[in-house]
Order: structure tokens, then C-alpha cells, then sequence
């Protein structure tokens, strides 16, 4: 057993021991539960380890002339499981909110809108999203470093770590553990697990860019590296707080009052800025010139928005507290630095459009590349109306209502949700070494469903926000409120029904998606493909690493 | 020829003189480092991009000026106020005040009228209705429905069956003071037993008192020795408070059983549930939270949406 194997196994072995301790320590009953479940993940993690480690014989598992493809692999697979998974919660959930009594069950407290909505929340961002993240970060960064991933067995530590902290989260949702900061609900010894694995992410990425085989390191691996950075940095200060004990599952925040407030949404801004944007932008800037085959539109462009982005993005969160107990001083900080933000994200967007210039034939022959173009465009329309409602005036009207929900799926849907897809049909044609994919008239159907689908959310979502927002604001002519908040629920029905029709299109694309990824996995192809399609573009990449210079 | 590119100038392949590697559908030179087949064209900033960019940034340090924009640096002793001395609390107290200062002159009116000037007096009726609707949205409505349509357990409030009182005062009343809310001493009050439950009655005897409830609602049960029996219970343990014929009293807030209305259903197994577990339904005392204009005012709304007495 080589040594990175070993010191995976020898950390497991510790968090199993831990786990039986804080399992026999329980102070409540799902502590308990947690605890053991941990046990046991960890338990049949370690088998695994042993059994895969027996049956190895003479073959070097971390053959450094060979990139680590199988993890990329799972990914791609782990992406799409909990992708679906997802949204299929965010339609349950829209549901409910349509039709209040549809899914109430009074004995069963885990189908209360209030654990499923962050179950959703966490499932796409951080399940789906990030599963994403991890399986083309370690694809590209070894592209493009001509470099095996470092760390042996440490990047499998990662990847399972993560599925790990995802179960946690979870399972944590639905029987009610939560530490109630949006975004970051999972409790004290969930976010402790994660922190090991993202600074184990850390080392991966830091160590294969440090043996790299290029002079120089790629646009995208600066977005992968300033998203891995960041979100350790917010993770660990958003998470601060107190255990009730090592047996509890209850903490207490560091913070209290406006600080706490401002903490949260220094942390839940970020994480649209670190995780859903500078990561996925790296997803772009890799897989848009390799599909289209083309270079990327401008070094010198690139170079000043990355710079731009992540100095600027980062003031931006006191915009979520307009009008609050938030001293306006911040107020005006995070709402200037929003503006500023508008082109520095819109540099990512015509870098990666202007990257067709000479292949613009592609948007019409390949729909993978029309995906990706098209989640451009929804980041573009995002990171515009961003700023327009970080302006205090127009947040006065758009605050608490729903057109911040539009906005936020505009970009989830359109941008991360499209640029994923299209790095997940890149991936497994490529990686499963496939002529093309199984069928591109089923990619025509995700997209389109998809992109119908996103419509219906988005316009049904402004109409009812800033139908609400003028209702709130609405006084009869004896100075008392026009309407009872009842009265604006009710108002926002018809568009809750178009807003769920929505979701359940964007829904069945990815369930097309995901048949026609296993698929191309399995080797099938489609025997009429279109005629112009670009099944010689792209011969799968060899899987043997290039000689060094 | 290629068309001119206004909108994303590219960059020019003379001005260079070291080794180029130029794009050939583009005709741009590129930076020369290529990772896995990607290459990096060398195209300059676009100029739009820029200029708004700049403008943006100009928009801020403006804003910055005229509005509250930096801490309270170490030896300032405040942040800045900003040229144009903007202020979100200033402002808000200001509007709260102005708001404020327009209800007064109704507001005191209404402290001073009795309930039925209030009604009487056209203008007064109409500044109470506007403040009842408002308060009843945000603080009724959630139990008791938008227009007081009412739910199961929750008494609909448009119709002439009233529980307590269906008169002004007897609704401001019972708004004020709440019902079986024990924190308030004056509230009105009263307990049916847990007959079932605390062994007043056995199950059998239930059945018979829900048979004669049936009865006197005026539906066929088909059991008339049912009935009888459950004649003779009634009028040993209900018909003090719910009256000899069961037509109720509301100064304990016994409902009348013979109407067909039912405020926790009238189905065989929910009048079985009812005198088994008793209900005793609850009612904040509004007086501890809203004030009295605001009171009066619901009190006026009530007494409006359909049988006020």
C-alpha cells in the first residue's frame, strides 16, 4: 500500500474512532444518529479501501504517466444523480408553495417546506454544482498542467469526503438539524468535515499546478484556484460558533445582532460569487475553446476581469441588507461595488462568446456549443440585473419579493445550470473516448425544454415580485396599508403555477440529459444523426499524458 | 475582406516584432502558450467595456461623496455623512411621522366617539373601516380568513351566528380581553368538560348524546331508543350551559346545537370527538398588543361584514 493510501486510511480510522466516541457521548438522539451513520460510511469506506488495495497486485494505481480519468469519471455520474435529485425537490417545493396542503403531512416533519427548501437549496448548489466543480477541476487541471493529479489517493478523499458531507447535510435537513444560516445549514461537526476535505481539495489543486508540466498556468485554473480559496475562507468565518457539547448537534454563531447578518450575506454573496461564478467561469473558459476549438478571445481580457472580479466581488454583500439595521455607510459600500462589478463580470461573457469569432457555424451544427453560448447570455442578463437591484431604489421595491428569486434562477438555471450541462456532455463523450454523443437531437430537447423552461421561471417570477412589491407598498387614502399580506400571497398564484410548469420542464430536459449521458457512456450511438453533425471534432483526447517539453 | 469590426476591435499583427503566431480566421496574433490545444489570442480590451466600466466607477466615487460611504476611521470619531446628508433612519422617522400625524386627526375623533357615533357619522365610518380592513388582514386573517370567511375551529365573522356577542361592544369586547386567554383576567371564559376523556361519560353514553345532537339538528339518526337515552344525558350534563332545547348561550359561549353550524364540523365522528375531548377554543386578548383606535376600528369592521347586532 502506497503512502497516500495509507495516510487516507489512517485518517479515516481516526474520524471512525471519533465517530464511536461522539456516537457513545450522544446527548440527543440525532447526534446519534449522525454519529453513527458516519461510523458506517466510513467503516464500509475503509472495506473498500482494503479490498480495492488487495486486488491491486503489481499495477501501479497512480501510474504518473496516466491522467486520473476514473474519479472525473464518478463525477460526471455523481453530478448527474444529484442534479436531478435537486431539482426534483425544488419542484416539490414549488409545489407546495402553489398548492400549500398538496404535500402536508402532519406525522411526517420531513416534507415541511421548511427542511426541504435548503434540502433543495444545498442539493443544487453544492451537491450538483459542486460536484461539477470537482469533476472538471480535476479534468482540466490536469489538461492543462500535463500533469497527473497530485496526492495518490487524496483526490478520491475528496470526492467521497464530499458525498460524504453532502449525506450529512442532507439526511441533517430532513430531520430538522440545522444551524439556520442560509446557505451554510448544516451543523458545527458537518461544516468541521468539510473544512478537512476542502483543505485536502486545496492540496490536490495547489500540489498538480506545483508539478505541472506547462510554463505557465491556464485562465481556468486561476478560477478553479480563487473559487477553492475563497469559499475555505468564508466557509471557516461564516461557521464560527460554539458547540453546545462534542455529543450535541446544537451550536451557537460567534456572532450576534447586525454583525451576524452582515457575516451571512458577506458568506451567502460570496458563494454565488466564488462558487457560482468564478468556478463555473473556469468550467467555461476550458470547455468553450476546446468544443468550438478556437482560441480564447483575449489574453489581456481575461487577465484584468479575473483581477477585477474577485477584488471587487468580494464588498458587494451588504446589499443584501438594504434598508436594515445595517449602517448605510456599508449600505453604500456593497452597492457601489456592485455597480463596479457589472463589467469586470461581463468581461467572462464576451471572452467566451468573442471565443466562436471564426466558428459561429458551431451555434447552429453543435447544441452543446449552443448551451454553453446561451448560459453565457443568462450570466451576462444576471450579472446585469444584479447590479440594477443592488441599486438601493430599485431594492426598495425588489427586496423580499420574488423577482430576487427570479434572479437568482436565471442565473442557477441559465448560467450554471446550462455551462454545467454542457461541460457534463463534453466530459462523457470525451472521457468515454465516444465518436459523438448517443443522440444530438436529445441534446436539442434538453435545451430547448431547458431554455422554455427557464423563460416561464423567470417572467413568471418578475411579474410576481414586482406585483407583491407594489402591493406591499400600497396606502388607501387614510394612510393604512392598501392590501393584508394575505391578500399579496394570494395575488401571486397564477404565477406560482406558471413558475412550477417551469421547473418541471427545466426538470424533464436534465432527465433527457442524463439518458443520453449513460447512453454515450455505454457506447450506443444514434445511427441518423444529423448530417452536419461534428462527430469528427473533438477526437477523444489520448489518455496517456504528453511528453514533457 | 472581412466586414469591420466596430464593436470588438482586434488587435493588430504589425505592431508586433518578436516570432508571431498569427490566427488564421481572425488574422489576431495569439500570446504564444497554448495548454492542451487551447491558444489565447492577444485581442486588447474592448473599448465599450472600458468606457462603461469607467463610468461606473465615476458613478460610485460620486455617490460615494454625496452619500453615508466610509467607516468611522480611527480619529474621525463618525463615518462620513455625505455632501448631500442623506440619512435611511432620518428619513424613516420622518415618514413614520408624516403617516402618523395624518391619522391624528381621524385617529382622535375615533378615541372620542362611542362605537355607534362612529358608525352614524359617514366620515369617521369610513376612516375606521379603512384602519379595521388593515388590521384585520395582518392580525385577524390568519385564523379567522380575508373578510372573516372563517375555517374549522376558526368562527366565520360574516355570518349572524356569534358565540359571545354580535353586538359593537360585545365584539370590541371580546377583542380586547380575548377568549380563555388566562393572561387576561377580564376575558371571557368558560370550560366544556372532557367527557370521554376524563371519564365523565362512557363511550356508549357518548354515542347516545351524539345521537340526540343529531337529533335535534334535525337529522335522522335511525335509532330512536338512541335518541331517548341520549335525551336524558343531555339534559343531566349539557343543557346547563347549551340550554333545555340545545339552542345554546352566550354568556358562557355555548353554541346553539340545532342551526346546522358547526364550528368543528358536524359529521357523526367529529360531534362524537367534540363532547369526548371538549374544544375549548382560544382567542388572544388583542387589547395587550393594538390600541384602542385600532380596536375600535376592528370593532366597527366586525360589526360590518355580515350579521352585526
Amino acid at each position: 500500500m502506497d503512502t497516500s493510501t495509507a495516510s487516507v486510511a489512517g485518517m479515516l480510522a481516526v474520524f471512525a474512532i471519533l465517530a464511536v466516541f461522539i456516537a457513545g457521548n450522544a446527548m440527543d438522539r440525532l447526534m446519534g444518529i449522525h454519529a453513527t451513520l458516519f461510523f458506517f460510511a466510513v467503516a464500509a469506506w475503509l472495506v473498500g479501501i482494503g479490498l480495492w488495495a488487495g486486488k491491486l497486485g503489481d499495477r501501479d494505481p497512480f501510474d504518473e504517466t496516466k491522467y486520473e480519468d476514473t474519479l472525473v469519471k464518478f463525477g460526471v455520474f455523481t453530478s448527474m444523480f444529484w442534479g436531478v435529485a435537486g431539482f426534483l425537490v425544488g419542484i416539490v417545493i414549488a409545489l407546495q408553495l402553489t398548492w400549500p396542503n398538496l404535500f402536508y403531512f402532519e406525522q411526517w416533519g420531513f416534507t415541511n417546506f421548511g427542511r426541504l427548501r435548503p434540502l433543495h437549496t444545498s442539493a443544487v448548489i453544492f451537491a450538483f454544482g459542486g460536484n461539477v466543480l470537482l469533476a472538471t477541476s480535476f479534468h482540466v487541471v490536469q489538461r492543462t498542467t500535463r500533469a497527473r493529479l497530485f496526492g495518490g489517493m487524496l483526490p478520491w478523499f475528496v470526492f467521497w469526503g464530499y458525498q460524504l458531507f453532502i449525506v450529512l447535510a442532507a439526511t441533517g435537513y430532513l430531520m430538522g438539524i440545522t444551524q439556520s444560516r442560509e446557505y451554510a445549514e448544516p451543523e458545527w461537526y458537518a461544516d468541521l468535515w468539510l473544512t478537512v476535505v476542502w483543505v485536502a481539495y486545496l492540496l490536490v489543486f495547489l500540489g498538480t499546478l506545483w508539478k505541472r508540466k506547462e510554463p505557465h498556468i491556464y485562465v481556468a485554473n486561476w478560477f478553479y484556484l480563487s473559487f477553492i480559496v475563497t469559499i475555505a475562507m468564508l466557509h471557516i468565518v461564516n461557521n464560527l460558533a460554539v458547540p453546545v457539547a462534542i455529543g450535541s448537534a446544537k451550536s451557537y454563531a460567534l456572532f450576534a445582532g447586525v454583525q451576524d447578518a452582515l457575516t451571512q450575506w458577506w458568506y451567502g454573496h460570496n458563494a454565488v460569487g466564488f462558487f457560482l461564478t468564478t468556478g463555473f467561469l473556469a468550467i467555461m473558459y476550458y470547455y468553450i475553446p476546446k468544443r468550438v476549438e478556437r482560441p480564447v478571445y483575449s489574453y489581456r481580457l481575461s487577465i484584468v476581469h479575473f483581477w477585477s472580479l474577485i477584488f471587487i466581488y468580494i464588498w458587494a454583500g451588504p446589499h443584501h441588507l438594504h434598508y436594515t439595521a445595517l449602517p448605510q455607510w456599508a449600505q453604500t459600500l456593497g452597492m457601489t461595488f456592485s455597480i463596479m462589478l457589472w463589467m469586470p463580470s461581463w468581461g467572462g461573457m464576451i471572452n467566451g462568446v468573442m471565443t466562436l469569432s471564426g466558428a459561429w457555424d458551431k451555434l447552429r451544427t453543435d447544441p452543446v456549443v449552443r448551451m454553453m453560448v446561451v448560459s453565457l447570455a443568462f450570466y451576462g442578463m444576471s450579472t446585469f440585473e444584479g447590479p440594477l437591484m443592488s441599486v438601493r431604489a430599485v431594492n426598495s421595491l425588489s427586496h423580499y419579493t420574488e423577482w430576487g428569486i427570479g434572479h437568482v434562477h436565471s442565473g442557477a438555471l441559465g448560467w450554471v445550470g446550462f455551462i454545467s450541462f454542457g461541460a457534463l456532455y463534453c466530459l462523457t463523450q470525451w472521457l468515454w473516448k465516444r465518436k459523438s454523443l448517443y443522440s444530438l437531437a436529445l441534446v436539442e430537447w434538453h435545451f430547448w425544454l431547458a431554455t422554455i423552461g427557464i423563460v416561464f421561471y423567470m417572467v413568471s417570477m418578475w411579474f410576481a415580485g414586482i406585483t407583491e412589491g407594489l402591493m406591499w407598498r400600497a396606502y388607501n387614502e387614510f394612510g393604512f396599508l392598501e392590501y393584508s399580506f394575505v391578500e399579496t400571497v394570494e395575488a401571486k398564484h397564477i404565477s406560482y403555477i406558471i413558475r412550477m410548469s417551469g421547473g418541471l420542464l427545466y426538470f424533464s430536459g436534465a432527465l433527457i440529459m442524463a439518458y443520453n449521458l449513460v447512453r454515450t457512456a455505454i457506447g450506443h450511438e444514434r445511427i441518423n444523426q444529423p448530417a452536419d453533425a461534428p462527430a469528427v471534432s473533438n477526437p477523444p483526447a489520448a489518455a496517456s499524458l504528453q511528453p514533457a517539453e | 475582406m472581412r466586414p469591420p469590426n466596430y464593436l470588438f476591435k482586434t488587435g493588430s499583427p504589425e505592431m508586433s516584432d518578436h516570432t508571431k503566431d498569427i490566427d488564421q480566421p481572425t488574422g489576431v496574433e495569439t500570446t504564444g502558450h497554448e495548454w492542451d490545444g487551447i491558444k489565447e489570442l492577444n485581442n486588447p480590451l474592448p473599448r465599450w467595456w472600458l468606457y462603461i466600466w469607467y463610468a461606473t466607477i465615476a458613478f460610485s466615487i460620486v455617490y460615494m461623496i454625496a452619500m453615508p460611504a466610509l467607516p468611522a476611521l480611527p480619529g474621525l470619531g463618525t463615518n462620513t455623512r455625505g455632501v448631500l446628508g442623506e440619512s435611511d433612519r432620518v428619513n424613516v422617522a420622518r415618514q413614520v411621522d408624516q403617516l402618523r400625524s395624518e391619522r391624528t386627526v381621524a385617529g382622535t375623533a375615533l378615541l372620542d366617539a362611542s362605537l355607534e357615533e362612529i358608525e352614524t357619522d359617514r366620515s369617521l365610518q369610513q376612516f375606521a373601516m379603512a384602519a379595521g380592513e388593515s388590521a384585520f388582514g395582518d392580525n385577524c386573517a390568519t385564523c379567522h380568513g380575508a373578510g372573516g370567511r372563517g375555517a374549522k375551529g376558526y368562527p366565520t365573522l360574516a355570518d349572524d351566528i356569534w358565540l359571545w356577542s354580535g353586538t359593537l361592544d360585545g365584539i370590541e369586547y371580546t377583542l380586547r380581553h380575548g377568549i380563555r386567554h388566562e393572561e387576561d383576567p377580564e376575558t371571557r371564559f368558560s370550560i366544556m368538560p372532557a367527557f370521554g376523556r376524563d371519564g365523565l361519560l362512557t363511550r356508549a353514553q357518548i354515542d347516545d348524546v351524539a345521537s340526540y345532537v343529531f337529533d335535534i339538528s334535525g337529522r335522522d339518526v335511525g335509532d330512536d331508543e338512541a335518541v331517548e337515552r341520549g335525551q336524558e344525558i343531555f339534559a343531566a350534563q349539557c343543557a346547563v350551559c347549551h340550554g333545555e332545547n340545545g339552542t345554546g348561550d352566550r354568556k358562557v359561549g355555548a353554541p346553539n346545537l340545532t342551526d346546522q353550524e358547526w364550528l368543528f364540523g358536524g359529521e357523526y365522528r367529529e360531534v362524537y370527538n367534540t363532547i369526548y375531548n371538549a374544544r375549548n377554543a382560544h382567542m388572544p386578548a388583542w387589547g395587550e398588543r393594538l390600541d384602542d383606535a385600532t380596536i375600535k376600528s376592528l370593532a366597527v369592521y366586525v360589526h360590518s361584514l355580515g350579521g352585526g347586532e
